[in-house]
Protein backbone atom coordinates (compact mmCIF):
# COMPACT_ATOMS: atom_id res chain seq x y z
CA UNK A 1 0.00 0.00 0.00
CA UNK A 2 1.49 2.93 -1.01
CA UNK A 3 2.18 5.78 1.56
CA UNK A 4 -0.11 8.39 1.15
CA UNK A 5 -0.23 12.12 3.30
CA UNK A 6 -4.02 11.62 3.83
CA UNK A 7 -6.27 8.38 4.38
CA UNK A 8 -9.42 7.36 4.40
CA UNK A 9 -11.59 9.08 6.71
CA UNK A 10 -8.92 12.03 7.03
CA UNK A 11 -10.91 15.28 7.57
CA UNK A 12 -9.51 17.51 4.91
CA UNK A 13 -10.20 21.29 4.17
CA UNK A 14 -9.72 21.87 0.59
CA UNK A 15 -7.53 25.11 0.29
CA UNK A 16 -8.95 28.50 -0.15
CA UNK A 17 -7.02 28.94 -3.27
CA UNK A 18 -7.65 31.08 -6.50
CA UNK A 19 -4.89 30.66 -9.05
CA UNK A 20 -5.41 32.71 -12.48
CA UNK A 21 -4.76 29.51 -14.51
CA UNK A 22 -7.02 26.62 -15.25
CA UNK A 23 -6.97 24.05 -12.21
CA UNK A 24 -10.29 21.25 -11.62
CA UNK A 25 -10.92 22.36 -7.98
CA UNK A 26 -14.67 23.41 -8.43
CA UNK A 27 -15.28 27.00 -6.40
CA UNK A 28 -17.84 25.80 -4.36
CA UNK A 29 -16.06 23.62 -1.92
CA UNK A 30 -12.99 25.65 -1.81
CA UNK A 31 -12.58 26.38 2.17
CA UNK A 32 -15.06 23.61 2.55
CA UNK A 33 -14.31 20.69 5.10
CA UNK A 34 -14.91 17.18 3.76
CA UNK A 35 -13.80 13.63 4.54
CA UNK A 36 -11.42 11.10 2.52
CA UNK A 37 -13.25 8.44 1.06
CA UNK A 38 -10.79 7.11 -1.18
CA UNK A 39 -7.33 7.24 -2.85
CA UNK A 40 -7.18 6.90 -6.62
CA UNK A 41 -3.82 7.19 -7.29
CA UNK A 42 -1.03 9.44 -8.96
CA UNK A 43 -2.37 11.47 -11.47
CA UNK A 44 -0.92 14.05 -14.10
CA UNK A 45 -1.32 17.61 -12.91
CA UNK A 46 -4.02 19.69 -15.02
CA UNK A 47 -3.06 22.91 -13.89
CA UNK A 48 0.09 21.91 -16.13
CA UNK A 49 -0.97 20.09 -18.79
CA UNK A 50 -3.70 22.70 -19.98
CA UNK A 51 -0.78 24.40 -20.76
CA UNK A 52 0.90 22.43 -22.83
CA UNK A 53 2.95 20.89 -20.19
CA UNK A 54 3.62 16.71 -18.92
CA UNK A 55 1.82 17.63 -16.51
CA UNK A 56 4.70 16.18 -13.99
CA UNK A 57 5.05 15.47 -10.84
CA UNK A 58 2.19 13.42 -10.52
CA UNK A 59 -0.52 14.47 -7.85
CA UNK A 60 -2.39 12.41 -5.59
CA UNK A 61 -5.82 12.05 -6.17
CA UNK A 62 -8.81 11.64 -3.46
CA UNK A 63 -12.57 10.98 -3.45
CA UNK A 64 -13.39 13.81 -1.01
CA UNK A 65 -16.66 13.46 0.22
CA UNK A 66 -18.69 16.26 1.92
CA UNK A 67 -22.24 16.60 3.44
CA UNK A 68 -24.12 18.48 0.61
CA UNK A 69 -25.30 20.66 3.57
CA UNK A 70 -21.76 22.08 4.49
CA UNK A 71 -21.26 23.62 0.92
CA UNK A 72 -24.21 25.65 0.42
CA UNK A 73 -26.20 28.36 2.37
CA UNK A 74 -29.10 26.58 1.60
CA UNK A 75 -30.86 23.26 2.34
CA UNK A 76 -29.56 21.64 -0.48
CA UNK A 77 -30.70 18.03 0.29
CA UNK A 78 -31.72 15.41 3.49
CA UNK A 79 -29.20 15.39 6.28
CA UNK A 80 -27.71 11.99 5.11
CA UNK A 81 -27.16 13.33 1.46
CA UNK A 82 -23.85 13.73 0.18
CA UNK A 83 -21.16 15.34 -2.25
CA UNK A 84 -18.58 13.33 -3.66
CA UNK A 85 -15.83 15.38 -5.70
CA UNK A 86 -11.94 14.94 -6.80
CA UNK A 87 -9.45 16.70 -5.23
CA UNK A 88 -5.43 16.51 -5.64
CA UNK A 89 -3.45 16.43 -2.84
CA UNK A 90 -2.25 20.09 -3.13
CA UNK A 91 -5.51 21.40 -2.56
CA UNK A 92 -5.88 19.43 1.08
CA UNK A 93 -4.76 20.37 4.04
CA UNK A 94 -6.06 18.43 7.39
CA UNK A 95 -8.81 19.66 8.97
CA UNK B 1 -7.13 5.91 -30.44
CA UNK B 2 -9.85 8.84 -30.81
CA UNK B 3 -9.99 11.03 -27.96
CA UNK B 4 -12.71 10.69 -26.11
CA UNK B 5 -13.53 14.61 -25.31
CA UNK B 6 -13.17 14.38 -21.72
CA UNK B 7 -11.13 16.74 -20.07
CA UNK B 8 -9.02 13.35 -18.37
CA UNK B 9 -7.27 12.95 -21.31
CA UNK B 10 -3.50 14.20 -20.82
CA UNK B 11 -2.76 16.67 -23.71
CA UNK B 12 -5.98 17.91 -25.27
CA UNK B 13 -7.53 19.57 -22.99
CA UNK B 14 -10.40 21.92 -23.06
CA UNK B 15 -13.55 23.14 -20.54
CA UNK B 16 -16.87 24.90 -20.80
CA UNK B 17 -15.26 27.32 -23.62
CA UNK B 18 -18.74 26.18 -26.17
CA UNK B 19 -19.66 28.96 -24.53
CA UNK B 20 -16.21 31.11 -24.37
CA UNK B 21 -15.96 33.73 -27.10
CA UNK B 22 -14.13 35.94 -25.77
CA UNK B 23 -10.79 37.32 -26.52
CA UNK B 24 -9.51 37.26 -23.13
CA UNK B 25 -5.53 37.60 -22.54
CA UNK B 26 -5.88 35.20 -19.10
CA UNK B 27 -4.83 31.25 -19.45
CA UNK B 28 -8.08 30.36 -18.54
CA UNK B 29 -9.42 32.37 -20.98
CA UNK B 30 -6.96 30.74 -23.44
CA UNK B 31 -7.84 27.50 -22.11
CA UNK B 32 -11.31 27.60 -23.26
CA UNK B 33 -10.72 28.35 -26.68
CA UNK B 34 -8.20 26.03 -27.06
CA UNK B 35 -11.15 23.14 -26.16
CA UNK B 36 -13.60 25.02 -28.19
CA UNK B 37 -11.71 24.50 -30.97
CA UNK B 38 -11.02 20.91 -30.12
CA UNK B 39 -15.04 20.40 -30.00
CA UNK B 40 -15.55 22.16 -32.79
CA UNK B 41 -12.61 20.44 -35.23
CA UNK B 42 -15.07 16.94 -34.98
CA UNK B 43 -18.43 19.02 -35.61
CA UNK B 44 -16.88 20.27 -38.61
CA UNK B 45 -15.69 17.23 -40.02
CA UNK B 46 -19.28 15.56 -39.58
CA UNK B 47 -21.32 18.47 -40.35
CA UNK B 48 -20.29 20.42 -43.70
CA UNK B 49 -23.62 22.02 -44.21
CA UNK B 50 -23.10 23.65 -40.84
CA UNK B 51 -22.89 27.88 -41.16
CA UNK B 52 -19.66 29.00 -40.95
CA UNK B 53 -19.43 30.92 -37.86
CA UNK B 54 -16.43 32.02 -36.06
CA UNK B 55 -15.19 29.00 -34.96
CA UNK B 56 -16.25 26.68 -37.94
CA UNK B 57 -13.97 29.43 -40.28
CA UNK B 58 -11.08 28.60 -37.61
CA UNK B 59 -11.35 24.97 -37.77
CA UNK B 60 -11.87 24.69 -41.03
CA UNK B 61 -8.51 26.37 -41.53
CA UNK B 62 -6.89 24.33 -39.11
CA UNK B 63 -8.17 21.18 -40.40
CA UNK B 64 -6.18 22.29 -43.44
CA UNK B 65 -3.53 23.22 -41.87
CA UNK B 66 -3.27 20.19 -40.52
CA UNK B 67 -3.87 17.99 -43.35
CA UNK B 68 -1.12 20.39 -45.76
CA UNK B 69 1.50 19.78 -43.06
CA UNK B 70 1.04 16.27 -43.50
CA UNK B 71 0.01 15.98 -39.56
CA UNK B 72 -3.59 14.41 -40.26
CA UNK B 73 -4.64 13.00 -43.59
CA UNK B 74 -8.68 13.21 -43.86
CA UNK B 75 -8.86 9.27 -43.94
CA UNK B 76 -7.30 9.97 -40.36
CA UNK B 77 -9.66 12.67 -39.36
CA UNK B 78 -12.95 10.66 -40.52
CA UNK B 79 -11.57 7.04 -38.62
CA UNK B 80 -11.57 9.37 -35.29
CA UNK B 81 -15.03 11.21 -35.62
CA UNK B 82 -16.70 7.79 -36.69
CA UNK B 83 -15.21 6.00 -33.75
CA UNK B 84 -16.31 8.76 -31.24
CA UNK B 85 -19.75 7.94 -32.93
CA UNK B 86 -19.48 4.38 -33.14
CA UNK B 87 -19.51 4.52 -29.48
CA UNK B 88 -22.95 4.19 -27.45
CA UNK B 89 -25.09 3.81 -23.97
CA UNK B 90 -25.12 -0.34 -25.32
CA UNK B 91 -21.60 -0.75 -24.27
CA UNK B 92 -22.34 0.44 -20.59
CA UNK B 93 -25.39 -1.89 -20.71
CA UNK B 94 -23.82 -4.69 -21.15
CA UNK B 95 -21.33 -4.31 -18.24
CA UNK B 96 -23.95 -3.84 -16.20
CA UNK B 97 -26.04 -6.45 -17.53
CA UNK B 98 -23.10 -8.87 -16.80
CA UNK B 99 -22.43 -7.58 -13.06
CA UNK B 100 -26.71 -8.10 -12.35
CA UNK B 101 -26.24 -12.18 -13.56
CA UNK B 102 -22.78 -12.90 -12.35
CA UNK B 103 -22.20 -11.65 -8.99
CA UNK B 104 -18.60 -12.22 -9.36
CA UNK B 105 -18.04 -10.14 -12.08
CA UNK B 106 -20.15 -7.34 -10.20
CA UNK B 107 -17.55 -7.51 -7.20
CA UNK B 108 -14.42 -7.08 -9.47
CA UNK B 109 -16.46 -4.49 -11.54
CA UNK B 110 -16.64 -2.65 -8.52
CA UNK B 111 -13.00 -3.01 -7.20
CA UNK B 112 -11.62 -2.38 -10.49
CA UNK B 113 -13.75 -1.10 -13.37
CA UNK B 114 -11.22 -1.25 -16.09
CA UNK B 115 -10.02 -4.60 -15.59
CA UNK B 116 -13.40 -5.50 -15.45
CA UNK B 117 -14.42 -4.15 -18.62
CA UNK B 118 -11.33 -5.32 -20.23
CA UNK B 119 -12.26 -9.20 -19.23
CA UNK B 120 -15.06 -8.14 -21.30
CA UNK B 121 -13.33 -7.05 -24.42
CA UNK B 122 -13.97 -3.21 -23.57
CA UNK B 123 -11.27 -0.69 -24.10
CA UNK B 124 -11.49 1.86 -21.67
CA UNK B 125 -7.78 3.13 -22.04
CA UNK B 126 -8.71 6.79 -23.21
CA UNK B 127 -10.40 6.99 -19.44
CA UNK B 128 -7.91 7.64 -17.13
CA UNK B 129 -9.53 5.83 -14.52
CA UNK B 130 -12.98 3.94 -14.58
CA UNK B 131 -15.20 4.03 -11.30
CA UNK B 132 -18.51 1.70 -11.25
CA UNK B 133 -20.44 2.44 -8.40
CA UNK B 134 -23.58 0.00 -6.97
CA UNK B 135 -27.09 1.78 -6.00
CA UNK B 136 -28.73 -0.11 -3.52
CA UNK B 137 -31.79 -0.04 -2.06
CA UNK B 138 -30.08 2.66 1.01
CA UNK B 139 -28.24 4.58 -1.21
CA UNK B 140 -28.29 6.18 -4.59
CA UNK B 141 -25.62 8.08 -6.73
CA UNK B 142 -25.99 10.45 -9.72
CA UNK B 143 -23.18 11.88 -11.96
CA UNK B 144 -22.49 15.46 -13.16
CA UNK B 145 -19.67 17.74 -14.37
CA UNK B 146 -20.00 21.00 -13.04
CA UNK B 147 -16.91 21.73 -15.17
CA UNK B 148 -17.71 21.01 -18.55
CA UNK B 149 -19.39 17.39 -19.76
CA UNK B 150 -17.19 14.54 -18.57
CA UNK B 151 -18.34 11.67 -19.09
CA UNK B 152 -17.54 7.88 -19.46
CA UNK B 153 -17.91 7.98 -23.37
CA UNK B 154 -16.14 4.79 -24.30
CA UNK B 155 -18.62 2.76 -22.16
CA UNK B 156 -21.93 5.32 -22.69
CA UNK B 157 -21.12 7.31 -25.93
CA UNK B 158 -21.98 11.01 -26.34
CA UNK B 159 -23.86 12.81 -23.43
CA UNK B 160 -27.09 13.53 -23.57
CA UNK B 161 -27.44 17.77 -24.21
CA UNK B 162 -29.22 18.08 -21.02
CA UNK B 163 -25.95 16.68 -19.12
CA UNK B 164 -23.90 19.90 -20.76
CA UNK B 165 -26.40 22.33 -19.91
CA UNK B 166 -26.13 24.92 -17.65
CA UNK B 167 -29.12 23.99 -15.59
CA UNK B 168 -28.23 20.53 -15.09
CA UNK B 169 -24.58 21.50 -13.91
CA UNK B 170 -26.10 23.40 -11.73
CA UNK B 171 -28.72 22.54 -10.45
CA UNK B 172 -27.55 18.96 -10.02
CA UNK B 173 -25.20 20.31 -6.97
CA UNK B 174 -27.61 22.45 -5.30
CA UNK B 175 -30.55 20.86 -5.44
CA UNK B 176 -30.28 17.23 -6.54
CA UNK B 177 -33.37 15.98 -5.08
CA UNK B 178 -35.22 18.89 -7.37
CA UNK B 179 -33.15 17.90 -10.12
CA UNK B 180 -34.38 14.12 -9.93
CA UNK B 181 -37.82 15.36 -9.34
CA UNK B 182 -37.64 17.19 -12.74
CA UNK B 183 -36.55 14.03 -14.44
CA UNK B 184 -39.63 12.28 -12.75
CA UNK B 185 -37.61 10.50 -9.84
CA UNK B 186 -38.28 10.75 -6.44
CA UNK B 187 -35.92 8.71 -3.70
CA UNK B 188 -37.50 8.16 -0.69
CA UNK B 189 -36.21 10.74 2.35
CA UNK B 190 -34.56 8.28 4.02
CA UNK B 191 -32.33 7.31 1.07
CA UNK B 192 -28.40 8.43 0.95
CA UNK B 193 -28.35 10.58 -2.35
CA UNK B 194 -24.83 10.96 -3.48
CA UNK B 195 -24.14 13.58 -6.26
CA UNK B 196 -20.79 12.96 -7.72
CA UNK B 197 -18.92 15.93 -9.55
CA UNK B 198 -16.74 13.92 -12.19
CA UNK B 199 -14.50 17.07 -12.24
CA UNK B 200 -10.94 15.30 -12.73
CA UNK B 201 -9.69 11.67 -13.81
CA UNK B 202 -12.11 9.60 -13.06
CA UNK B 203 -15.22 8.64 -14.97
CA UNK B 204 -18.01 6.86 -13.37
CA UNK B 205 -20.67 4.08 -14.52
CA UNK B 206 -23.53 3.57 -11.75
CA UNK B 207 -24.58 -0.30 -11.78
CA UNK B 208 -28.44 0.39 -11.02
CA UNK B 209 -30.39 -1.66 -8.58
CA UNK B 210 -31.74 -5.09 -10.69
CA UNK B 211 -35.55 -4.26 -10.97
CA UNK B 212 -37.49 -6.79 -9.69
CA UNK B 213 -39.41 -9.62 -11.17
CA UNK B 214 -36.01 -10.33 -13.23
CA UNK B 215 -35.06 -13.46 -11.34
CA UNK B 216 -33.23 -16.06 -13.57
CA UNK B 217 -33.20 -13.98 -16.45
CA UNK B 218 -30.25 -14.39 -19.21
CA UNK B 219 -28.11 -11.75 -19.73
CA UNK B 220 -29.15 -10.88 -22.67
CA UNK B 221 -32.19 -10.10 -21.68
CA UNK B 222 -31.43 -7.99 -18.23
CA UNK B 223 -29.53 -6.56 -20.91
CA UNK B 224 -32.71 -4.77 -22.83
CA UNK B 225 -33.63 -2.70 -19.23
CA UNK B 226 -30.95 -0.92 -18.62
CA UNK B 227 -30.92 2.73 -19.88
CA UNK B 228 -28.80 5.17 -20.41
CA UNK B 229 -30.04 7.64 -17.50
CA UNK B 230 -29.99 5.10 -15.45
CA UNK B 231 -26.06 4.14 -15.58
CA UNK B 232 -25.76 8.44 -14.73
CA UNK B 233 -27.89 7.58 -12.49
CA UNK B 234 -30.58 10.28 -12.95
CA UNK B 235 -32.96 7.41 -14.10
CA UNK B 236 -33.84 3.61 -12.94
CA UNK B 237 -33.62 0.90 -15.70
CA UNK B 238 -37.06 -0.44 -17.27
CA UNK B 239 -39.01 -2.73 -15.57
CA UNK B 240 -40.29 -5.85 -17.04
CA UNK B 241 -43.50 -4.67 -17.38
CA UNK B 242 -41.82 -1.61 -18.93
CA UNK B 243 -40.14 -3.40 -21.37
CA UNK B 244 -42.90 -5.74 -22.27
CA UNK B 245 -44.90 -2.45 -23.32
CA UNK B 246 -41.99 -1.04 -25.53
CA UNK B 247 -41.70 -4.16 -27.41
CA UNK B 248 -45.48 -4.50 -27.82
CA UNK B 249 -45.53 -0.66 -29.08
CA UNK B 250 -42.03 -1.45 -31.24
CA UNK B 251 -44.42 -4.23 -32.52
CA UNK B 252 -47.47 -2.10 -33.68
CA UNK B 253 -45.26 0.41 -35.27
CA UNK B 254 -43.37 -1.97 -37.29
Amino acid sequence: MEETRFRAGDRVRVKEMHPDGHHRTTYYVKGKTGVVNRYFGRYANPENLAYGGDGLPLRELYWVEFDINDLWDHEAGRKQDKLCIEIYEHWLEPA
Amino acid sequence: MAHSHDHGNGHRHHHHGEHERTYSRDPAAHNARMQSDDAYREGAVAQVEHDLDYYQVRVTALLNLLREKGILTTDEMRRAVEEIYGQSPAIGSRVVARAWADEGFKERLLADADAACAEMGIDTSGINRVVALENTDSLRYMVVCTLCSCYPRQLLGQPPTWYKSFPYRSKAVTDPRGTLKDLGLEPPDDVELVVIDSNADCRYLIVPRRPRGTEGWSEARLFQLVTRDSMIGVGDPLTPEELEEAARAAEQSA
